[in-house]
């Protein structure tokens, strides 16, 4: 799977999400970036990317990711 | 919505809880003064208000939370709390889970030591309710324990006295014993909703060790669905009515193509015993007071040979409603919920067929239709979808359905006057009425024998006797059959008179009971004063002589329109009727 199908699909999740059609993520996005986006919110993020790549994100992954970049690689590496 | 229906996907519901919230706001479905509902946590329970807000507003139920700080559920309720006293709540759930237990039993325990730790636990919930009771005076929920996600002693954690298999299941129960004996309280029963879901994907300890959530994020909708149901029974929301379709939904098979003898039910296989169940599950649910119906594209006599099977569990009179006809479902169901006074959305509407539970779900505002796939899935599909959660059960409950059934009858009396002459039109009713024929001689003479209630004379004849009164010309004799949409009824009604001078003296008149109220006897007359008009004839007289059974027919004559002319002791009553100016009274069957 390339970065950009990878994107595609991260997007969509943060739309339904967040419920917000007009966000768009890239490499640099942070929660800050994005209204909504708690430690509360974190949970049904992780889980909804989980859910939608079939993956399981490991404990020390799900708080140590600093940007939805580095979600992304961590997607690459492992679908 | 459709997206919150049993059997919902769980992770879609978290995924899209905004888009969904927005959707149920805009709908407008839920109404009224928001029930405050105080969520007091021994974990996190963010999203547990968020998928329990959806739940609720798809019931109707708007609703506003006040979440207690993380795992401060005791001090909550324990201390004075003004934010929580202002907030004024009409419900308080209690979120506590396995994790909150803190007096596990050890190996080095003693059974004492065991009694006095689960004691402790139960009492430190006891005081809380007490506490919340006298404070709040609000609805109190409060959860059982799931069984645990790692057992401390295997197999035997069950029997042994320090297993915890064995201190939950009898925590539970005293939980269980509190509850039953102190009202406006309950438990929500996660030890069940966590088995139907899996224990080990509700414990996944991924989302404790993260974000302290005792229940896995996917199970937290399969939670928040069972905690609505029993927050919507509380205040009423349950269903009333069981809306059923007959064909492959009650019975395998199409009864009018299969017939009654071939349809799927009883035990002779695996599916006939899988309806079987079905019905079995539906007699539970009357028993507690739900009202069975029927909607079927059907012959209402064929369908209902359905039921007259001896294997058949369900009976014809175990429905309170019946709307068996060809008439589009959701007008059928419509009708019926004003004959019962019931609103709509008191219905469940079941039906094997996508189409039909389409309409309905597009035409009925409110009811609710599951998505029904195999039979075997009937009654978990119903069941499951908590429409007729009980918060409790009621004398009331039991008698209900007894009360439906009686007034389902006088209705349908009701109705039979209100709207008799569409209901006999609507047989299209043929009639074929003439002179004895040698065919039916044998009918004819047996009809004179069997027939009691509708019996003037209760004169009884022979065959012979029939043939010879069928060639007397002195005579007039008549048979009479009647044909409607359902069937042939065969020879149904006689009547022979003989001829003395102007006047035809009536000997025998009788009717079988089956076509009781159908203007039979009406047709009779006419064709009989027809064929007096056309002997010459100018006056009928007639006879009624009373039997211990004939009693039914004892004013018949008078309703014919005949003059009694007399009455002897013995009650045996004279009539006459002039036939220059008669004028025919059958209006529904053709001759």
């Amino acid at each position: 799977m390339t970065r950009e199908e990878i994107y595609e699909r991260v997007n969509d999740v943060f739309r339904d999400v967040f419920d917000d059609d007009s966000i768009t993520v890239t490499d640099e996005t942070t929660a800050e970036d994005i209204e909504g986006w708690d430690s509360l919110e974190h949970v049904s993020l992780m889980m909804a990317i989980g859910t939608e790549f079939g993956i399981k994100i490991p404990l020390n992954k799900v708080n140590s990711m600093q940007n939805v970049g580095e979600m992304v690689d961590f997607i690459a590496e492992t679908c | 919505m459709r997206e919150l229906e049993f059997p919902f996907n769980g992770e879609y519901i978290v995924t899209k809880k905004r888009a969904i919230k927005r959707q149920l706001l805009e709908s407008g479905a839920a109404s009224g003064t928001p029930k405050k509902i105080a969520i007091l946590g021994g974990s996190t329970t963010s999203h547990i208000k968020d998928c329990l807000e959806l739940f609720l507003l798809d019931k109707g139920i708007p609703c506003e939370f006040y979440e207690s700080e993380y795992n401060k559920y005791y001090e909550d309720l324990m201390f004075d709390n003004p934010e929580l006293k202002e907030f004024g709540p009409d419900v308080i759930f209690i979120h506590t889970t396995f994790r909150n237990l803190k007096n596990l039993p050890t190996l080095a325990d003693s059974k004492e030591d065991v009694a006095s730790k689960l004691d402790a636990e139960y009492k430190k919930f006891e005081t809380l309710w007490v506490r919340a009771k006298s404070v709040y005076g609000c609805v109190m929920i409060q959860n059982n324990f799931e069984l645990p996600y790692i057992r401390n002693l295997g197999s035997i954690d069950s029997t042994e006295y320090r297993g915890y298999i064995r201190f939950v299941n009898e925590l539970n129960a005293r939980f269980a014993a509190y509850a039953e004996n102190n009202e406006g309280f309950w438990l929500n029963d996660i030890n069940y909703a966590s088995a139907c879901f899996g224990l080990d994907k509700w414990a996944e300890p991924s989302y404790w060790q993260l974000y302290k959530y005792a229940v896995a994020l996917p199970a937290i909708p399969y939670m928040a669905f069972e905690l609505s149901n029993l927050i919507g029974s509380i205040f009423g929301k349950q269903k009333k009515v069981v809306c059923l379709d007959l064909d492959n939904t009650l019975w395998g098979g199409v009864i009018g193509d299969d017939g009654p003898e071939r349809i799927e039910i009883g035990q002779e296989t695996a599916l006939a015993e899988t309806y079987s169940e079905f019905q079995e599950y539906l007699k539970t649910l009357a028993a507690r007071g739900i009202l069975l119906t029927i909607n079927s594209k059907n012959e209402e006599d064929v369908a209902l040979k359905g039921f007259e099977r001896p294997d058949s569990v369900l009976k014809a009179s175990d429905f309170v409603a019946k709307k068996i006809n060809w008439n589009p479902k959701s007008e059928n169901l419509v009708k019926m919920a004003s004959e019962l006074n019931l609103l709509p959305e008191s219905f469940v509407f079941v039906d094997d067929n996508p189409a039909e539970r389409e309409i309905v779900r597009q035409q009925v505002k409110g009811c609710r239709v599951p998505e029904l796939t195999t039979p075997e899935t009937y009654a978990y599909m119903i069941d499951r979808s908590g429409y007729f959660n009980p918060a409790a059960i009621s004398e009331d409950d039991l008698k209900r359905v007894g009360m439906y059934l009686e007034n389902a009858k006088r209705l349908e009396l009701e109705e039979s006057f209100a709207d008799y002459g569409e209901y006999l039109k609507s047989l299209e009713m043929e009639g074929e009425i003439g002179p004895f024929k040698d065919i039916y001689f044998s009918r004819i003479a047996q009809l004179t024998n069997k027939s009691n209630q509708f019996n003037l004379t209760t004169k009884r004849f022979s065959e012979n006797d029939i043939i010879n009164m069928a060639s007397d010309a002195n005579r007039i004799t008549l048979y009479g059959k009647l044909i409607d949409k359902f069937g042939d009824n065969g020879v149904v009604s006689v009547v022979e008179g003989i001829i003395d001078g102007d006047t035809l003296d009536i000997e025998l008149w009788l009717m079988s009971c089956r076509v009781l109220k159908r203007d039979m006897e009406y047709a009779m007359l006419d064709k009989l004063v027809a064929a007096a008009k056309s002997r010459g004839l100018t006056k009928l007289t007639g006879h009624y002589y009373p039997t211990a059974k004939n009693k039914m027919v004892r004013e018949f004559y008078d309703g014919m329109g005949f003059t009694l002319v007399g009455e002897d002791a013995e009650g045996n009553r004279s009539y006459y009727l002039d036939i220059a100016d008669y004028e025919n009274k059958n209006r529904y069957i053709k001759c």
